[in-house]
């Protein structure tokens, strides 16, 4: 019994460590495998894309990254602007692989219910933003 | 005297408070797209879900039923969802009763998204043997349970874990659910499963604001079934359902979502009709500390 004690204590400390994670710091950007660094937007000469993106976002975004996308404080979460240089500066394979893989210690949670085309829709519009 | 009228007029008592609940809360979608099967979605943080989950039937040689379990799912973290359930039923010529909790976790191991992704759930519930609620069949369960007169029923306690194996793919949605369950009065160990698949009707959104357009519908089917005990693993003694499942997400309103379900062997209910409706009011605890 007593040889299981420290196996629960590391188990408790790596969930107070998750817990406690730092917010919207932009790692992500580091894990994002070559391959999908690459993956082009098959919507991004959509005419359509930008406005169903919007849409996407009005109903599953907007909440945390306000209706303007331009970030939120909501107590102690900082929710990141989407205007910001890191955004535009992203490939569009590195926004869809954050929708896919969410940021989940920073507290952005997977969009992989999302199917692959209303993601890309959504990348269309957040490239779309002025 | 129609036997439902009773009851009816019981739950009808209690429409206006559901009502004003409804218009109270601003927004929602909800994630899953099945009754019984869990897929590897977790509740977004701080967002609250509360949703009615019914299933009605009429087992042979009982009393017409419909059981609702009110559903409270709070996403902590990203990886965490924790939910509260509190279970009632009403059996027509019977009564009206509360049959009691379930408290459940859901943790999700890998932070990253996967081909198969596993999610570890824990539940504890205390209810009692009335409740058909039938969130999930195990063990030797059977349509004799559905017979339990509402007046003879006992109290168990019962801990229950799952794994949970998730995958989404081409807009597809395929989950697997392993289910162990123990009453904890020194029975053994149950088991059961639940498969379910789903897929939106379109993949890609439409550019105009609508609520019937085919993204907002998902069609999918689950089945699921106990699989014995530790004395007697396997399909003998054992029932079985499988159903169509749709779901009706109303862009920034409630999800809707119906499954009739059917009984694939004589120890099943013949059949069964669950009906769900869902709100999920969006960073919920933010709101409460600093409302607009």
């Amino acid at each position: 019994m007593t040889q299981r004690r420290p196996a629960v204590f590391l188990l408790f400390l790596a969930l107070v460590g998750f817990a406690f994670a730092a917010p919207g710091d932009g790692e992500w950007l580091n894990k994002v495998p070559a391959k999908d660094r690459l993956r082009p937007n098959p919507f991004a000469a959509n005419p359509d894309a930008p406005v169903a993106g919007g849409k996407i976002f009005a109903e599953h975004c907007a909440e945390c990254h306000g209706e303007d996308a331009q970030g939120k404080t909501q107590g102690k979460h900082v929710r990141p602007n989407l205007h910001a240089g890191r955004i535009k500066q992203a490939t569009p394979g590195e926004l869809f692989w954050l929708l896919a893989n969410g940021s989940q210690k920073n507290g952005m949670p997977s969009w992989s219910r999302l199917p692959d085309a209303q993601r890309w829709q959504l990348i269309t519009f957040l490239k779309s933003l002025p | 005297m129609n036997p439902y009228s009773r009851p009816v007029r019981k739950l009808s008592a209690y429409a206006p408070i559901f009502i004003a609940m409804l218009a109270l809360v601003p927004q929602l979608h909800a994630q899953e797209n099945y009754f019984v099967t869990y897929s590897h979605e977790l509740e977004e943080p701080d967002n609250l879900e509360i949703a009615a989950k019914s299933v009605t039937g009429a087992p042979k040689g009982g009393n017409p039923f419909v059981a609702t379990a009110l559903e409270f799912e709070y996403g902590v973290k990203t990886w965490w969802t924790s939910e509260l359930y509190l279970d009632g039923q009403t059996t027509a010529g019977e009564s009206t009763l509360f049959t009691g909790f379930r408290l459940e976790n859901r943790v999700r191991p890998l932070l990253r998204e996967h081909w198969i992704n596993p999610v570890l759930y824990f539940e504890f519930e205390d209810i009692n043997t009335a409740d058909k609620a039938l969130l999930e069949v195990v063990g030797h369960d059977s349509r004799a349970d559905l017979l339990v007169r509402n007046k003879r029923s006992d109290k168990q306690r019962e801990a229950e874990l799952k794994l949970i194996l998730s995958s989404n793919f081409k807009g597809w949605n395929v989950s697997e659910n392993i289910i162990a369950e123990k009453n904890l009065n020194n029975s053994p160990w149950e088991f059961g499963y639940a498969l379910g698949a789903s897929r939106a009707l379109a993949l890609a959104a439409s550019a105009r604001p609508c609520r019937f357009c085919p993204e907002n519908f998902a069609l999918g089917a689950e089945i699921y079934g106990g699989l014995g005990d530790r004395h007697s693993f396997g399909l003998p003694d054992t029932s079985h359902y499988l159903g169509p499942v749709v779901t009706w997400n109303i862009p920034r309103g409630p999800t809707l979502r119906l499954s009739p379900n059917f009984g694939l062997n004589q120890n099943s209910n013949g059949f069964l009709f669950r009906f769900m409706l869902s709100y999920e009011i969006d960073q919920f605890l933010s709101k409460l500390r600093s409302p607009r």
